[in-house]
């Protein structure tokens, strides 16, 4: 690693982390700033990726972790900074990467750690009345149990119950002391539009006769056009938008608690519900973070079904974004449908692999659940030497030079490169802004270094690139999945035998894949017991959109819908 | 020319709309309701209208596929229902929702435990239809079924299954996953063949 060269400068910063099974370096809390800014200026990494706290409950410490990247590609540089669990403070890092906004939020929510310099710390998935901070390990939710499964009270005697009769008084909700919640006016909201920015009634209208209102407009959270329950707070100067804030939170049932509840093996059908539009390539993050853990390695035949597996839900993922994307555009679902015929042949595949369309659940560690069923993979060679190909290009005369559409996203939504990397923006977002970084080029995992493909990239970083990325790597799966189908072995889909409770060795580890909304992150901690200590995800679609209202801003109230197709955000994995 | 992209795209609208019918002159009439052409408007050939005009045409559901599961018993030869299972709890403890719930048999005069489950639940309003269950159970006695049409009426009262809701016989089990049913059942005969080998050994 390149930061030994520097050792010397750094040596009254950091302390390498010694911990078994643990990489990476431990900042002083009070050099951070200048150490993330030497690391940025100095070493080239300019791209923060993920910002996470873990919580140390037998040490008494909290620990928040970061990871960071050059934007040309290569290994993490991890680093930590370590605090005490009873104030927890930490230097915020907006001022240096923009991208840490939501992330650090996020962290200050659900852990309770407070990022000094922070513009505005406030809770980000939890309503700003709850009490407590989810992620700690002392904190109890209403119906609680057990805090590890199985449940004891499942087996040997196992009356069956429904959870709520557990609970004489129907109370579902735990409320700060001395709050009351009859006759309460919710804060929150007031504080979120005073934190708007507007502009002076000098600044309004078009500066000759023409007046404007400025006003305030509440999009969602149940707005179609917001593919899903996501609420945006814009601020208006005539139709102008001079701020706009995503509001999230409406589908959020902390994905990350009950996965540190879970046994590791639990949790694979719950990375399915984060993208559900793209449950394989969930499933291939969470498998290589384990595995990682584990030590072990899939079998060639595993390998390469999981490729598969990752890139059909790529086209997937893909189709269904341009689909929505033109949907949102105000072409009312002809193209959408266009769109999901050829998304549905792919699902039958999926059905028939992994038992369900959607929810495939299908990979495991050391390997995937079940060999290919017989006539699959003549099915997919069909799809992507026939059909997939010719519908593409079908597609691509069907929209690409269609002078509405052109109209609609050309211009629209810029996000200049250097901003895409500061924001943390991830996958087709940031290779549309300019920038060549794709996981499965920069830090290859599986087997990606095999394969013959390009890494799309655009200039532009409007609306209309993004589209046009998309459709690209369309291509390009079809593309790698040519060579799969050439290529792949007969032998093992699984390495040892199956196991229900697997032991992963103490210690931590990040497994990223390169997932059609971005780089999707699995951060696991595991302290030797069958529970996974810390369990987070890197969600690209929630960190995507810290730089919505940027790119917003300067727009028409009817490009937001447009700008947030293009972003393709999916609120399973927004909220968690 | 401004116009032209638009001209295009409503090229392959019309393309579509004309294919629809061209694919029904194909079949003469006898596009719907039949398994073939089912199979051919769903398959990678598929042209026209993709819907499926469901319920009266079904899209047959793949082996593997996986919905609720369910109890697997075999039948004696005086109708008498034994069931595979030995709440063992595996099931159980491997379940994500912890929607499982089973009773463990004891025998009535020595108190110990036999290996046959008294009660069995699931709660398929919170089952999420992982397959878990079925894929790590060691006697094959747990499953998942095809039959996703489950609307009630009512959800307290019947959507907490108990054994006897989900018992279905091996027969069907056999039905359902034929290849699957035909790979264990090889195994189970060649582990039976391989004990007995062992005992005339000995």
């Amino acid at each position: 690693m390149t930061l030994e060269e520097y050792k010397d400068r750094f040596i009254s910063m950091l302390n390498s982390d010694e911990r078994k099974g643990y990489e990476g370096y431990v900042v002083h809390s009070e050099r951070l700033v200048e150490f993330v800014r030497t690391i940025r200026d100095e070493l080239g990494y300019d791209y923060l990726s993920s910002i996470t706290g873990v919580d140390y409950l037998p040490d008494e410490q909290i620990e928040v972790v970061y990871h960071a990247y050059r934007s040309q590609g290569g290994p993490a540089l991890v680093f930590k900074v370590q605090i005490p669990r009873n104030n927890p403070v930490v230097p915020s890092l907006v001022s240096i990467f923009p991208g840490a906004n939501f992330q650090e939020r996020e962290a200050w929510d659900l852990l309770g750690i407070r990022f000094e310099g922070h513009p505005n710390l406030k809770r980000i998935l939890m309503w700003e009345g709850f009490h407590g901070h989810p992620l700690r390990k002392d904190w109890e939710e209403p119906y609680f149990e057990e805090s590890e499964k199985p449940f004891s009270s499942r087996w040997p005697e196992g009356k069956a119950y429904r959870i709520e009769e557990n609970n004489p008084f129907k109370k579902n909700v735990q409320y700060p002391p001395e709050f009351i919640p009859d006759g309460w006016v919710p804060e929150a909201d007031t504080a979120i539009y005073s934190g708007m920015v507007r502009l002076g009634a000098e600044d309004s209208g078009n500066g000759r006769s023409l007046e404007t209102d400025q006003i305030l407009v509440n999009l969602g959270p149940q707005h179609p056009s917001t593919h899903g329950v996501f609420r945006m707070v814009v601020s208006l100067d005539g139709e102008e938008i001079t701020d706009l804030q995503p509001v999230l939170g409406y589908l959020h049932r902390n994905h990350e608690k009950i996965g540190e509840r879970n046994t590791y093996l639990m949790n694979m059908p719950y990375t399915d519900r984060l993208d559900y539009l793209a449950s394989m390539g969930n499933n291939f993050g969470y498998a290589l973070a384990v595995e990682k853990l584990m030590g072990i390695t899939p079998p060639e035949r595993a390998e390469y079904i999981r490729v598969m597996m990752a890139e059909l839900t790529r086209i997937v993922s893909h189709l269904f974004s341009i689909g929505t994307l033109l949907n949102d555009m105000g072409a009312f679902f002809t193209p959408m449908l266009y769109a999901l015929t050829e998304r549905e042949l792919i699902l039958d595949i999926f059905e028939a692999v992994a038992g369900s369309r959607m929810m495939c659940n299908y990979f495991r560690f050391g390997g995937v659940a079940r060999d290919l069923p017989e006539g699959v993979l003549k099915k997919v060679r069909e799809l992507v030497t026939e059909r997939l190909p010719r519908k593409v290009d079908e597609l691509d005369t069907y929209l690409t030079d269609n002078e509405i559409v052109r109209t609609r996203s050309i211009g629209i939504g810029v996000l200049p490169r250097e901003q895409a990397i500061e924001y943390s923006t991830a996958g087709p977002v940031l290779r549309a802004s300019g920038v060549n970084y794709d996981v499965r080029r920069a830090d290859p995992y599986s087997i990606y270094d095999r394969f013959d493909f390009d890494v799309v990239v655009r200039h532009n970083g409007d609306v209309y690139d993004r589209y046009l990325v998309r459709l690209e790597e369309i291509r390009q799966s079809i593309r790698i999945l040519q060579q799969i189908v050439r290529d792949i072995p007969e032998g093992e889909f699984q390495t040892g035998k199956p196991q229900y409770q697997v032991r992963v060795p103490p210690g931590e580890s990040y497994g990223r894949v390169e997932n059609p909304k971005g780089e999707l992150g699995f951060y696991v901690v595991s302290n030797g017991k069958p529970n996974p200590w810390r369990y987070h995800i890197r969600s690209p679609s929630f960190i995507n959109l810290t730089a919505f209202g940027e790119m917003c801003k300067g727009h028409k109230i009817a490009d937001v819908v447009a700008i947030l197709g293009s972003i393709d955000i999916v609120l399973g994995e927004v909220d968690r | 020319m401004y116009g032209i992209g638009l001209l295009k795209g409503l090229g392959v609208t019309l393309k579509h709309f004309i294919e629809t019918y061209l694919d029904d002159i194909r079949w003469l009439g006898r596009r719907y309701y039949r398994d073939e052409t089912l199979a051919e408007r769903q398959g990678p050939n598929a042209r026209g209208v993709f819907t499926v005009q469901y319920p009266e045409e079904k899209l047959p559901v793949p082996e593997e596929f996986r919905c609720i599961p369910f109890l697997v018993y075999e039948v004696g030869e005086d109708g008498e229902r034994s069931y595979r299972c030995t709440s063992c709890g595996i099931c159980s403890k491997v379940c994500p929702p912890q929607c499982i719930w089973i009773v463990r048999s004891n025998d009535p005069e020595t108190g110990r435990p036999i290996p046959s489950p008294t009660e069995f639940y699931i709660d398929i309003d919170i089952c999420m239809n992982c397959g878990l269950c079925a894929e790590y159970c060691p006697f094959d006695a747990i499953k998942m079924d095809h039959d996703y049409e489950l609307a009630s009426y009512d959800r307290f009262a019947d959507h907490i299954y108990n054994k006897e809701r989900l018992s279905k016989p091996v027969t069907y089990y056999e039905s359902i996953r034929p290849m699957n049913f035909a790979f264990e059942e090889a195994a189970r005969a060649e582990k039976e063949a391989a004990k007995e080998a062992k005992r005339k050994a000995n």
